[in-house]
């Protein structure tokens, strides 16, 4: 899995009220949730955010509430990546279940710049910020949970437990 | 070497005589639980792998408590996903509008919360039920359609964290503001993925209200889960209560610690929390000067009777500042039958601030009093971050529930020793 995309940089701390606000919760369709995707972190994150782009944030990315909702309008707004200093827990097992890629990677959380065009082998671990040419290697998953994303999300998985 | 309580309950769960931390373990879960927001879409997930049966259709809790009664048609649909689905599988614990209240001053009311459970909820105040010595965490949907279809859960064993509390609290400080103390100490990453095991006299002279609300704001240090051990007010409780048994562990006394931190009770004066993280905590005498529009007293962090007699303490005889609007919110039916007994419900009436039903509603900013563009809110909630009440230019502080009565005759934040 190869991705590519500008990136787009956060502080520390940003919290799912931030990402998705409750406001907007009362539907789960990712459509809807997309559009607005960061909207109290960055009112115009949505007018400025392409497909495939690269989300770069600080310490305890995705802090606070439970929703699903969250890493749900990052992948429906069409974020290939997001890479953190570190995550918050819940955020981090939703990212997982849901097969959305995140990388934990303090240096390369630190030096990437907003606008910074960035390459990521999310199976290697690898990330190139192209334009400072300069590369990065990302905290390892354990083989469970790497297999959890590598069949599309924790679902899967159960369907595979369930039928077999 | 020892276990910690966490480490004893995960073990039990996971079918093993022994774990630490870092280990990938599969658990049985006693109790999983879903509200109105997060339930549909483990509900839609779970249907779309094809899954036919719940694991067990007595181990599910679905509270509609967010955005109920409805507020609009989109969360009425949301209901019906669940109240359906809760149909459909004969679940034995759907709580509708008229016996629901806020879910985790709910479940422990109803006895479904238990010691050495362990409990996951796709809400992210899960954490509640450690006051009862269960290991219970948040986690989202998708964990939640798992647990529907197979009972299981896997977890990472945290490490733990030790805080020790000694000393005699000073008057009008209590749970909530032991929590905030912490979190200020170790900030709103300062447990990230990790159990925060709570120990002291202190916390020992504490009632189970106070640790619940304790318990409740582990996940605003980015704890995995937060957890006491079971004593007698636990045990009184729960004997009560119980819809099962139960099983009660402790932390060996050679059990590991990243790390450990002893404070001074005597010391801490009553918390409050700036926006727009829980961690900026100061005491209260620190931030007298910030006038507020709004009160809000309830949640799954204060909404429990012992909350809402020290409201209604401050609130007798009084009446809520002319440019306040004070919003009380009883967490459950059973509390505000409470208060209507104890004549809390006259009091808070008489002195002018509106009395609720049971729900969620404006801690999450979702209704019944939100704030406009610059307005200010003190609130007994537990996250105070950017637009979490309302417009993204409005600001939540987050106090214990006596503050925050006193800050709603004020006007602006206040001692509660200030009005009595």
């Amino acid at each position: 899995m190869k991705y590519k995309g500008i990136s787009h940089k956060f502080g520390d701390h940003i919290n799912t009220d931030e990402i998705i606000p409750a406001r907007y919760l009362n539907t789960s369709d990712p459509e809807e949730l997309a559009k607005h995707c960061m909207e109290d972190a960055d009112a115009d994150f949505m007018k400025k955010a392409k497909a495939g782009d690269i989300i770069v944030a600080g310490e305890n990315f995705g802090c606070g509430s439970s929703r699903e909702h969250a890493p749900i309008s990052i992948k429906a707004a069409g974020i290939s990546c997001v890479i953190a200093k570190t995550f918050a827990r819940i955020f981090y097992r939703n990212c997982i279940n849901i097969a959305l890629p995140i990388m934990e990677a303090p240096e390369a959380a630190e030096e990437i710049e907003n606008g910074d065009l960035v390459e990521i082998d999310f199976t290697k671990g690898i990330i190139k910020n192209l334009t400072k040419n300069k590369e990065y290697t990302a905290k390892p998953y354990p083989p469970f949970m790497q297999e959890i994303i590598s069949k599309g999300g924790l679902m899967n998985t159960v369907k595979e437990k369930i039928n077999s | 070497m020892g276990m910690t309580i966490t480490e004893k309950i995960l073990a039990a769960h996971a079918g093993k005589e022994f774990v630490e931390p870092g280990e990938l373990i599969n658990c049985k879960v006693d109790l999983c639980l879903g509200n109105d927001i997060t339930a549909p879409i483990a509900i839609q997930e779970f249907e779309r792998i094809g899954a036919e049966k719940v694991f067990d259709k007595e181990r599910i809790a679905l509270v509609p408590d967010h955005f109920t009664p409805n507020k609009d048609i989109k969360s009425a649909e949301q209901v019906k996903v669940l109240r359906e689905f809760a149909k459909k599988h004969d679940l034995k614990y759907y709580f509708k509008i008229g016996k629901m209240g806020v879910e985790h001053a709910l479940l422990p009311e109803q006895g479904l919360t238990l010691p050495g459970d362990v409990i996951i909820g796709a809400d992210s105040h899960t954490c509640t039920y450690g006051a009862l010595g269960a290991f219970s965490t948040g986690v989202g949907s998708t964990d939640l359609a798992a647990a529907f279809a197979t009972g299981e859960v896997w977890f990472k064993v945290p490490e733990s964290i030790k805080f020790t509390f000694n000393g005699k609290l000073n008057k009008w400080v209590s749970g909530k503001d032991l929590i905030l103390y912490t979190i200020r100490q170790i900030s709103v990453s300062g447990a990230l993925y990790k159990s925060m095991e709570f120990h002291g006299d202190t916390i020992s002279g504490l009632s189970l209200e106070s640790r619940l609300t304790m318990a409740n704001m582990a996940i605003e240090a980015g704890g995995k889960n937060g957890i006491f051990h079971v004593d007698d007010k636990v045990l009184e409780y729960v004997k009560k209560r119980a819809k099962r048994d139960w099983t009660v562990y402790e932390s060996d006394k050679d059990a590991n610690y990243v790390q450990e931190f002893e404070w001074d009770a005597t010391k801490i004066q009553p918390q409050v929390a700036l926006p727009p993280l829980p961690d900026k905590g100061v005491d209260v005498s620190e931030c007298t000067d910030i006038t507020v529009d709004q009160v809000v007293i309830g949640s799954c962090t204060n909404g429990r009777i012992e909350d809402m007699r020290e409201a209604a303490e401050i609130l007798k005889g009084k009446k809520v500042n002319p440019n306040v609007r004070c919003i009380v919110i009883p967490a459950t039916q059973e509390v505000y039958m409470q208060c209507l007994a104890e004549g809390l419900a006259d009091i808070f009436v008489e002195a002018e601030a509106a009395l609720s039903t049971p729900t969620c509603g404006p801690c999450l900013g979702g209704h019944m009093g939100i704030l406009a563009k610059g307005e200010k809110a003190i609130a007994t909630t537990n996250r105070n971050f950017v637009g979490r009440m309302g417009h993204p230019e409005s600001e939540v502080y987050l106090s214990n529930p006596a503050v925050a009565a006193a800050s709603a005759i004020k006007g602006r934040i206040a001692h509660p020793e200030e009005v009595l």
